[in-house]
């Protein structure tokens, strides 16, 4: 049972930040919709605020963390011109090419999205705070791209996994 | 002891909730708009553009994804930066300013997706 430097990275890249991505946009897309029903004077509004700061930032960190390693790392080793990349392997077989053309094209630009939407994000929970109580628009707002930053990460994830299970990094 | 505590609570919740300018916020949302078109644009007029690909060339082993990366990043945080000098201490409307930034976001969004930057494909 080894874990190759190559495997170790795909592993960081994809399930670890993965994870914690999820983790964090789970709790920060619940802190956010149940803003609306504080009080803003209240020490549970405060509470809230200051978990919701926590997911956001944890959420634009990790984001920024995966498409970097990905970008820099992995994706190295994946188009790499050599007959036994994954990306010369898919190619090869017509019944393949399509993970590599739509799947992994896809998935490597449509992620870079995700980080910049995640930090604005966390850039409006940190200037409003406790306001963010009152200012239901700014919370549609936030909601509205924290939703879309989940989404473009989560394509990039799923085809990550599923191009991983067809042609794996060796 | 308690009535101190009481008041610094007080004083301590009126500091966080009196208004604050829209215009630094409303600079973030728009920022984010723009620097996901402008990533986008990258995207398209390298995949357009053979060219254009190479000048984003900026790393061998990742190729033209080096340049579309870090140009599009460095407009998002160029705009936020000019953006937000403008539009510090200001009132901007956001009513104004969120469905420009949406309809920014949607532009990236279809010009990474590959269906439709294919179109263009040189």
């Amino acid at each position: 049972m080894s874990v190759s430097v190559r495997d170790a990275w795909t592993l960081i890249h994809g399930m670890t930040f993965g994870a914690l991505f999820l983790l964090a946009y789970a709790g920060g897309i619940a802190e956010l919709i149940s803003l609306r029903y504080e009080d803003v004077n209240s020490p549970s509004a405060a509470q809230r605020v200051k978990r919701l700061k926590l997911g956001t930032t944890v959420m634009a960190a990790v984001a920024w963390l995966t498409v970097i390693t990905g970008t820099w790392i992995p994706y190295v080793w994946y188009r790499a011109k050599v007959p036994t990349s994954p990306r010369s392997f898919l190619l090869s077989d017509p019944a393949t090419a399509g993970w590599h053309k739509f799947g992994m094209e896809w998935k490597e630009h449509v992620a870079w999205l995700a980080p910049i939407l995640a930090t604005v994000v966390a850039y409006l929970v940190y200037y409003f705070g406790r306001r963010l109580v009152r200012e239901e628009k700014i919370r549609q707002v936030a909601m509205v791209m924290y939703n879309l930053a989940f989404v473009t990460a989560a394509v990039a994830g799923l085809f990550g996994a599923l191009i991983t299970k067809a042609a794996p990094i060796k | 002891m308690s009535s101190v505590t009481k008041e610094t609570i007080s004083y301590d919740a009126q500091a966080e909730t009196s208004s604050l300018p829209m215009g630094p916020a409303a600079a973030a949302i728009l920022a984010g708009g723009i620097g996901s078109a402008w990533y986008g644009l990258m995207v398209l007029l390298s995949e357009a553009s053979k060219g254009f690909g190479n000048l984003l060339n900026f790393y061998k082993p990742v190729g033209p994804l080096s340049g579309k990366t870090i140009v599009g990043v460095a407009g998002f945080l160029l705009v936020w930066l000019v953006l937000g000098n403008l539009w510090k201490g200001k009132d901007v409307k956001l009513n104004r300013v969120w469905p420009i930034a949406l309809a920014l976001i949607i532009v990236g969004l279809v010009f990474t997706f590959p269906p439709f930057f294919e179109l263009f494909a040189e």
